[in-house]
């Protein structure tokens, strides 16, 4: 339509702010009216002619360049910026190794087990919605959650797999670290942070298999910290345990339990060490192991070989 | 053979992880392996021939004269990313609609489950209790491992293999690490969960779990078969025999790690305390299996009894 192309047309409202006439005079009420109509579908025309731009490139707005703070074009420095400007992918360096990308010599398995991680905060955000950790009601909770509460079973399925599927690959993702020799100089420390990542996941797992407050779940945690009784010197079924004056009421077990038996004090402290003191440990760990891989040079591999003859003498003390 | 009953066990929900186990670890420790020998045989070659060794990329990796070294992670790293995430949650979901979590009867302190099982990734120390008792088992053992996992790094002082496969060049720490990892961790779990019955008894894949089941097994311990009956003579027999132990262990591992030239060039450049670690870690490590073997042929209990704690 000509009218809302208004600037093309060469009509000399486009420039004018809304309240300036080009028709000004003293034609009287009829005159004004139709000044007035000219001067609104002037201010339309600009709009839609702002919306069109907008809309044809998005790029150029203010708002987008504030949100985005580099411009992207098809350049090299331009894709470097784009990873190293944004805060969810700065943990990248801007370029890598180019063998380092094929499946075979990374398996995958420290990034999955992140992504999985991700999934597990997710889900078991979402249930802590449905679950009140409780003895009276934790039982109650988990059978409403899976008939009650919309896709509530698939929610629990998916965290119940998902932390199962993050021991296996936070195992197998050692078992590749090991194979590549990547604990080597200068990692050393952080195959140490690394350990302790794999202890935490598997506190976590334990930790969350109480919740659901089930024969399943009561029996394996029983188990668990009967062993805690044995500790030699802090439990009082253990060597030396009654020498320290241990008993079942202040041994180490008594403090995992916050009783002498599984119930609801350990149902509760089970909860909060699964739901908000692990997490936050693994999560700070988590931190400390991505910014040392970064600042140890990458990830190690794969490598140029070196050989027997090219050993050098280790430097004295 | 009581199929109903195998898969009444394969088919429990949280022991579907293992049996995906048996799958996954075998399969990664061949991939690995693989990558491995073939970096081997190109270290081969480069050790033959000087020349090459000078011009070669040293990967087994496809690569031509002009390519660059390094690439950019946008898009190349990300869009591999993007689908790793893709691929983890279509597994995860697929998994999720197709089998329910478990969720049994609520807790009831007065019904004790006949066997009552840790989850399965602490399988592994819940049978190490049939060898050993909870303290050594429960706490020292796995406080143990984890702090041997964790000095890995500074006990190992060869610094070839450092970022890419090979099995030439480690070999001692290669098949350390799968003897732990491969026979002492993930068997012991797979065994906890798959063969372990009522009661913890042993019954092979395929026979029915009869909770009526009675061995009569007559463990003793080593100072009865000896015929030491005071107490203080079991326990400082109990003493030597451990000390036995740990010497010929100690002998034993120090010939291991002298065995290849290599091996000797290695010890070599060990500081005292990297020796001392390593000795201490694996002497613990193999009391697993000369425990096992002691119960399962010698049918001991324990071989140091003292009034305070047995071994």
């Amino acid at each position: 339509m000509a009218e809302t192309n208004g600037h093309n047309e060469g009509n000399p409202v486009t420039t004018g702010a809304p309240s300036a006439g080009s028709n000004g005079g003293g034609n009287g009420g009829g005159s004004k009216l139709t000044a007035l109509m000219a001067d609104a579908k002037a201010v339309q025309a600009r709009a839609v002619e702002e919306m069109r731009e907008t809309i044809k490139a998005p790029e150029k707005t203010d708002v987008w360049k504030s949100i985005l703070r580099v411009k992207h074009d098809d350049t090299p420095r331009s894709r470097a910026l784009g990873v190293l400007s944004n805060v969810f992918l700065h943990l990248h360096p801007a370029k890598i190794n180019r063998d380092a990308v094929a499946y075979n010599f990374t398996w995958g398995m420290g990034g999955m087990t992140f992504y999985v991680y991700i999934t597990l905060v997710f889900t078991g955000t979402l249930l802590m919605f449905y679950y009140h950790p409780s003895k009276v009601v934790a039982f109650r909770d988990i059978l409403y959650l899976e008939s009650d509460v919309p896709f509530g079973k698939l929610l629990r399925n998916m965290h119940r797999w998902g932390a199962h599927l993050m021991v296996i690959m936070v195992e197998l993702h050692m078992f590749r670290v090991f194979l590549t020799g990547s604990y080597k100089k200068p990692r050393e420390f952080n195959w140490v942070v690394g350990v302790l990542l794999l202890v935490l996941t598997l506190l976590l797992s334990f930790t969350g298999y109480l919740l659901p407050d089930d024969q399943l779940g009561f029996w394996a945690v029983t188990v668990g910290t009967n062993m805690a009784r044995a500790t030699p010197l802090l439990g009082h079924d253990g060597p030396f345990g009654a020498v320290m004056g241990m008993t079942p009421f202040n041994d180490v077990r008594f403090g995992l339990l916050g009783g002498s038996i599984v119930d609801s004090n350990a149902l509760l402290r089970a909860y909060i060490w699964h739901c908000v003191a692990i997490p936050i440990l693994a999560s700070a760990f988590m931190v400390v192991h991505f910014w040392r891989v970064r600042k140890d040079g990458g990830i190690s591999g794969p490598a140029p070989m070196m050989l027997e003859s090219e050993i050098k003498e280790p430097k004295k003390l | 053979m009581d199929l109903h009953q195998l898969w009444v066990i394969l088919s429990t929900p949280d022991n579907v992880p293992i049996v995906l186990l048996l799958f996954v670890v075998p399969f990664y420790t061949w991939y690995g392996l693989k990558q491995a020998f073939a970096n081997d045989r190109l270290i081969d070659q480069l050790e033959a021939d000087p020349v090459m060794a000078k011009t070669h990329h040293r990967k087994t990796q496809p690569w031509k004269q002009g390519w660059a070294k390094e690439i950019h992670v946008w898009p190349y790293l990300l869009r591999i990313e993007l689908l790793a995430a893709i691929i983890c949650t279509v597994i995860l979901m697929v998994w999720s609609i197709t089998l329910d979590a478990p969720l049994e009867e609520p807790a009831n302190p007065t019904l004790t489950m006949n066997p009552s099982k840790a989850p399965w990734y602490f399988l592994g120390l819940q049978e190490m209790l049939v060898y050993f008792d909870p303290w050594i088992a429960g706490v020292v053992m796995p406080s143990l491992i984890i702090v041997g996992l964790m000095v890995i790094p500074y006990i190992d002082n060869n610094p070839l293999g450092n970022g890419y496969y090979t099995y030439k060049q480690r070999k001692f720490s290669i098949w350390t690490f799968i003897f732990g990892f491969i026979v002492l961790w993930v068997s012991m779990i797979v065994i906890g969960t798959l063969i372990r019955g009522p009661g913890w008894m042993w019954f092979w894949p395929g026979t029915t779990w009869d909770h009526n089941r009675l061995i009569f097994e007559v463990n003793r311990d080593l100072p009865d078969i000896f015929g030491i009956t005071s107490k203080v003579g079991k326990n400082i027999f109990g003493a030597l025999v451990t000390l036995a132990y740990c010497v010929v262990a100690a002998i034993g591992i120090h010939k291991l790690i002298t065995w290849t030239p290599f091996n000797r060039k290695m010890y070599a450049r060990m500081s005292v305390l990297q020796y001392a670690t390593m000795q201490i870690f694996l002497i613990v490590m193999l009391s697993l299996p000369v425990k096992i073997l002691a119960r399962l042929v010698g049918r001991i209990k324990y071989v140091w009894v003292t009034p305070w704690f047995n071994i």
